[in-house]
């Protein structure tokens, strides 16, 4: 237990430096790409005197090393600063905007593993039949198609032929208005409300957008899961419980999925990284009110230090998630220990 | 005298791949009595792991039995149904296999290795009842009962050995077929695992059919021993006459590939050639091609597996002219 309590602060500790690091490369960046929240602002025909002012105002005019220091030093005060363009502080935004990328990512991540491990476990236990091969399949076209095309391809099925589930949003308008919002995660704050009728309402609009991501993501999950079990099932020790009568079914899903799980974890720690970047296209697509899409406008709009800011809380999530399967790997494998 | 415990009769198995059909076992005959210990001994890839599999119909795909029958107390093992076959293996045959070190599942505890197989055998078991009694099949074995709650990396190979032996006793077989049991241990556990199956032949009277390719092994442990070559069994003996006067060509070679630390040898011996494609088997005997003593007959036709003297049959022309 302690090992552990020190091996996690360690990790925590040892984000810090790639933070650093990533927002450097993201400053640098922001301030290389032609435009800036000033022109943004005020359109191309703006008089020279009120876009100095405006420059001043913003701190812009100073070069750019100072900039970068004054921000690194509001940083260790944990001080995200102040929307260029808005007036508002970056953390109003990300705060109001958080809960929504982290439920559809949840569930993103959910109906990756709900659907892709399973059905490369089934396919390793039925190799070479028409089975595994149409498993096999699907895995690999998931795994080519562009999240947002998928993301479209739904709304056209299920939304505009079908007409089963709402193509955007979190919520529908009316219940909108009725929400009263604890945690800004909706579907534990109708829960708490007791409200079913718009629990119902948010987890029907955030179906189609997770099952999106969850699709084209279980893809690699359907790889990887076949491809592991198949290995661990030609294994000596599940030839072993074979021979000592132990059950197909327990053979495979209890002693063969187990083992082939460590891997699986790996990726999931992975692909998280890759469902946040995904979630920035999903949610443009689902007109979704997340971190992604404020992502988008704010690079648009050119507003330095809220897309510095998201991607600051991008970075902690990817390492909290990270330190998450490590420590998960210690549950499932008695052989690590911290 | 009693009904063999088992009766192997005319088996023959395949492996279909893609270039054609490995004739891994042809036609192999035997049968073992209650209480006796039987050793099948041969090169690499001369069929014995293959029919010590075949035994608990555990044969790798795309392995399949093709003709014969493995009379088990009279029931034909190879038309069983897998319902039969479960409930068959671990409680009628335990099988010990090669490795220790990679035959119990890293994640579970060693408890948790027993009370499945327990369970699988016997549902209505408690798992309290079930630690106990693999706790008493363990200080059976010399381990600790406490070791029952530890994991497989937490035990050194001796004792992974001695704990596939007990997973496999716990549910009281009357078969155990331990297929090369000591080739990942050091020789002072080898030492000490003969000793544990002479023990368990003994209080168990358990039969023991033993694969392996270390001679000497064998030599102490069993009492009568299969050569098997190209997937067929060249001769077969009590330990005593296999040893002491081999008949077959390929026996002798075999022995004499042992090293003996009294004569003064400057090199090991080896038999020339290398064991038969069984895709393209030799014509004739399939061991025609390395044989010292080939005839012409050899290479036309197959010799059978004739009764030379009472419990002695070998499979080859010198005796069958």
């Amino acid at each position: 237990m302690k090992g552990l309590l020190r091996y996690a602060i360690t990790r925590i500790l040892l984000t810090i430096p790639m933070i650093f690091i990533l927002l450097t490369v993201v400053f640098l960046v922001l301030r290389v790409m032609p435009g800036d929240p000033v022109s943004a602002m005020l359109g191309a025909h703006a008089p020279e005197r009120v876009i100095e002012e405006k420059k001043e105002e913003l701190g812009l005019n100073k070069p750019i090393i100072i900039q970068y220091f004054e921000y690194l030093g509001q940083l260790a005060r944990f001080d995200l600063g102040e929307s260029m363009v808005l007036k508002q502080k970056v953390t109003d935004p990300i705060k109001e905007k958080l809960p929504a990328t982290i439920e559809l990512t949840l569930w993103g991540m959910f109906f990756t593993l709900a659907i892709g491990v399973p059905l490369g476990a089934y396919a390793a236990n039925k190799r070479r039949t028409g089975r595994d091969f149409g498993i096999r399949l699907y895995g690999n076209v998931a795994y080519c198609i562009p999240v947002y095309w998928m993301g479209l391809m739904m709304q056209l099925v299920f939304g505009v032929w079908l007409k089963w589930l709402p193509i955007a949003g979190r919520t529908s308008p009316r219940i909108m208005s009725s929400l009263f919002s604890n945690t800004g995660f909706y579907l534990i704050d109708t829960l708490l409300a007791g409200n079913l009728r718009a629990f119902g309402d948010v987890a029907v609009h955030l179906l189609l957008p997770s099952l999106t991501l969850g699709i084209v993501l279980s893809g690699v999950f359907v790889r990887l899961t076949r491809a592991n079990m198949l290995d661990v099932l030609k294994s000596d020790f599940i030839l072993a419980a074979r021979a000592r009568g132990v059950s197909e079914k327990l053979v495979v899903y209890k002693h063969g999925l187990k083992n082939a799980f460590i891997p699986i974890l790996t990726m999931l720690g992975l692909q998280f990284a890759i469902l946040l970047a995904g979630a920035v296209l999903t949610e443009t697509t689902f007109s979704w009110p997340g971190m992604g899409r404020l992502l988008m406008e704010r690079i648009y709009l050119r507003d330095y230090p809220t897309v510095q800011g998201v991607i600051v809380v991008f970075a902690i999530m990817v390492s909290v998630i990270s330190l998450l399967v490590d420590l998960l790997y210690a549950a499932v494998d008695p052989r690590v220990k911290y | 005298m009693d009904k063999p415990i088992l009766d192997v009769r005319n088996l023959s198995i395949d492996y279909p791949i893609s270039i054609g059909t490995v004739e891994a076992v042809r036609d192999v005959s035997f049968t073992l009595e209650k209480g006796e210990a039987l050793g099948l001994v041969g090169e690499s890839g001369c069929g014995k792991s293959t029919l010590g599999l075949a035994f608990l119909q555990l044969l790798r795909a795309p392995g399949r039995i093709i003709d014969g029958q493995i009379l088990y107390h009279g029931n034909d093992i190879v038309t069983m149904k897998n319902d039969a076959l479960m409930k068959m293996r671990g409680r009628n045959i335990a099988m010990v296999f090669q490795n220790p070190l990679t035959s119990l599942d890293p994640l579970y505890s060693i408890e948790d290795q027993f009370y499945e197989t327990m369970k699988q055998h016997e549902p209505k078991i408690t798992k309290a009842e079930a630690a106990e009694k693999a706790g008493k099949v363990l200080e059976d074995l010399s381990i600790d009962k406490k070791r029952l709650y530890e994991y497989p990396h937490q035990l050194s190979g001796g004792m992974r050995q001695r704990i596939m032996i007990g997973l496999g006793l716990i549910l009281n077989p009357d078969l155990l077929i331990a297929d090369e049991p000591t080739t990942s241990l050091d020789v002072i556990v080898e030492a000490g695992f003969i000793d544990l199956l002479a023990k368990l032949r003994r209080e168990y009277n358990l039969s023991i059919i033993l694969i392996s390719h270390n001679l000497g092994l064998v030599a102490e442990m069993v009492d009568r021993i299969a050569v098997m070559y190209g997937g067929k069994i060249m001769e077969l003996g009590t330990a005593e006459d296999i040893f002491g006067k081999p008949l077959h060509p390929y026996t002798e070679g075999l022995i004499g590939c042992v090293p003996n630390i009294k004569l003064d040898q400057k090199s090991l011996v080896s038999m020339p050639g290398s064991p038969p494609d069984l895709v393209n088997p030799p014509k004739g005997c399939r061991f025609s091609p390395r044989c010292p003593k080939c005839m012409d007959i050899c290479r036309e036709k197959e010799p059978e597996l004739k009764t030379k003297e009472k419990g002695r049959q070998v499979s080859c022309w010198l005796y069958n002219k």
